[in-house]
């Protein structure tokens, strides 16, 4: 860009006193635009917007008021405390109902396609094929399957003489009911890393420990769980960051009842910024969540992650 | 922070043997079996509702007595739901999508990999720090950017923002770093240009990597639900497919066979895609996954 500046921070070599050539810009011209335009500008538009009582419908009153839709979600008195905290606290119990079996069964179906044996192709194909689907197609198939009045789960328990419950309008059916098509939808891309990580540990250190005399379960506990530590964390991490954005399961399976019980924080910012056009107060309430999930991330790493790298 | 880095190896045959009594055997391949119908038994079902007549939809068989299409042709019927339009809609939004982040992804890529110019690291920093912001944080003011450049309802105001994304840029220069630099040290001694070079020795021998990340794109385009909802929510014939199956299950609530009906519309090309090109799409996976 600036050429004098290069020329300060470069020693005069031949090759560093080379024009500088406009033809790289150019190649990277097209991303950047994008880039600058929905992921930098953005960044700063949203803590811009944060600050005012920005109503998207009524352009003509946008008064500044500071921190004051930050400082809303702090205060009991306020109008959207109630309704953001109960976001993030459905937010946080999805996280707990759904991290891990997002991450045990995920690890646990990794180690059984990890082996050699006749069809173990096709298994893959299987429990990865609903990852490819749209959030849309699992919502509505698993909304249909947990339907109180001839659902297949309820025809099944009526079958074998049990009452149905009626899954998406109690608690905690309805969280059981989307934790478990996020499972079916989503578990083949953890698998799938983890099966990646499976086949990436040296075999000469199974081969060296079957010498030492260790059995299968020594074998795991002391060689394959030690040497998935790195990737266990990214995992977490990603399952943990995908959790937090639930929205299309509650949105479509319970429209985030009953009685806002599965209303999380995302589609709490949906209503609040999209429905209500309330856009400075949805988008404190992001960069609030935002700081949270680095937070999350930031101590996953801390915790789990650095020690005992190689 | 780790660094995201494509693991080499793709998906092999590994040496561990399952265990060797028939015994063993039979209970493995019975725990994998009913993993597998996990897996399967809802999609089966779907398929199944979507062929039930009327009657059938609420009763527990799962062969249809009286096999129908009609759920089929009740939706395409309805004027209220313009299911073709929304079918094209998803298709054309898929496809530009995929070719703009082709072509942007794989120029931007290349010089990253390959090309020295100021501000490379710098730039470069930034797109990697990016990678940590939670979405959330931009979903409000790109939707204000998209309204300020009346682009609400448009396929550009659903497309625009998504060419933003790193991966493919990433991803792309993953691949440039890993070719022999002597390939385009020769073309420059023959007297090619850094374009032509690109064009004619480089774009050739990214095939693979392209279909990958084209894949993955198109896929994760056309079941993309939260932005196109916001974007097309308020004109109906502007809907993308699993906005429209949103909107149907809004209007159809018990009419499960129907649903089910446009939800199989929505997935047949989906599972097409991946029966052609799974080694790529699980392979795009796994190049997700970090080492430390």
């Amino acid at each position: 860009m600036d050429r004098k500046v290069e020329a300060l921070s470069v020693p005069a070599t031949r090759k560093a006193r080379k024009k500088i050539s406009i033809i790289p810009y150019l190649f990277i011209a097209p991303h950047l635009l994008f880039f600058a335009a929905f992921l930098a500008w953005p960044f700063l538009y949203g803590i811009y917007i944060s600050l005012f009582k920005f109503d998207f419908l009524r352009p003509e009153r946008r008064p500044f008021v500071g921190l004051q839709n930050y400082a809303e979600l702090f205060d009991p008195e306020s109008v959207p405390f109630d309704d953001f905290w109960n976001g993030l606290s459905n937010t946080g119990e999805f996280i707990l109902w759904s991290v891990l079996p997002l991450v045990g069964i995920a690890l646990v179906l990794a180690v059984l396609l990890n082996r050699n044996y006749p069809g173990r192709g096709i298994f893959r194909t299987i429990f990865f094929a609903p990852y490819t689907l749209s959030v849309t197609v699992a919502a509505v198939l698993w909304w249909w399957i947990f339907q109180g009045q001839g659902g297949l789960i309820n025809n099944v328990l009526k079958g074998i003489g049990l009452t149905p419950p009626n899954w998406l309008g109690d608690m905690p059916g309805a969280w059981i009911a989307i934790t478990i098509a996020t499972v079916w939808w989503t578990i083949g891309f953890n698998t799938i890393i983890f099966l990646t990580a499976l086949q990436e540990i040296p075999k000469s250190l199974y081969e060296a420990a079957s010498i030492d005399g260790a059995n299968a379960q020594q074998q795991f506990l002391l060689i394959t769980i030690p040497m998935l530590r790195s990737v266990m964390v990214f995992v977490l991490t990603i399952t943990l960051i995908a959790s937090a954005n639930l929205f299309g399961q509650p949105y479509i399976m319970t429209a985030g009842g009953p009685a806002e019980g599965t209303q999380t924080v995302i589609y709490r910012i949906f209503i609040e910024g999209i429905q209500r056009s309330q856009m400075g107060r949805a988008a404190a309430m992001s960069i609030l969540v935002a700081l949270l999930l680095l937070s999350l991330t930031y101590l996953n790493f801390k915790f789990f992650g650095s020690s005992q790298e190689q | 922070m780790a660094t995201l880095q494509p693991t080499r190896h793709e998906i092999q045959e590994t040496e561990v043997e399952i265990g060797e009594s028939k015994l063993s055997k039979i209970s493995f391949y019975l725990l994998m079996t009913l993993f597998a119908l996990f897996f399967l038994l809802p999609l089966l079902w779907m398929i199944v509702t979507a062929f039930k007549p009327f009657e059938e939809w609420l009763s527990p068989n799962w062969i249809p007595v009286n096999p129908t299409l009609e759920n089929f042709t009740s939706i395409f019927n309805d004027k209220s739901l313009p299911i073709l339009n929304w079918f094209f809609n998803s298709l054309l939004i898929a496809l530009l999508f995929t070719v703009a982040i082709l072509i942007i992804d794989s120029l931007a890529g290349y010089a990253y990999a390959r090309l020295e110019f100021p501000g490379k690291n710098l730039l470069f920093g930034l797109m990697l720090a990016t990678l940590v912001m939670p979405g959330i944080m931009f979903l409000i003011p790109n939707y204000l950017t998209v309204a300020n450049l009346k682009w609400i309802g448009t396929i550009q105001g659903v497309i625009a923002p998504g060419l933003a994304g790193v991966f493919g840029v990433f991803f792309m220069r993953q691949f440039f770093e890993s070719l022999p630099k002597e390939l385009e040290e020769a073309a420059y001694i023959d007297g090619a240009s850094v374009w032509q070079t690109f064009i004619s020795v480089i774009l050739p021998l990214s095939k693979g990597p392209m279909i990958t990340l084209g894949i993955i794109t198109f896929l994760t385009s056309w079941n993309e639900f939260l932005w196109s909802l916001l974007i097309l929510g308020g004109k109906r014939t502007a809907l993308t497919l699993p906005v429209g199956l949103a909107t149907l299950q809004g209007q159809y609530t018990f009419d499960y066979g129907k649903l089910m009906a446009g939800a199989l519309v929505l997935t047949i090309p989906v599972l097409i895609l991946y029966a052609f090109f799974q080694r790529y799409i699980i392979r795009s996976i796994s190049m997700t996954g970090i080492k430390g």
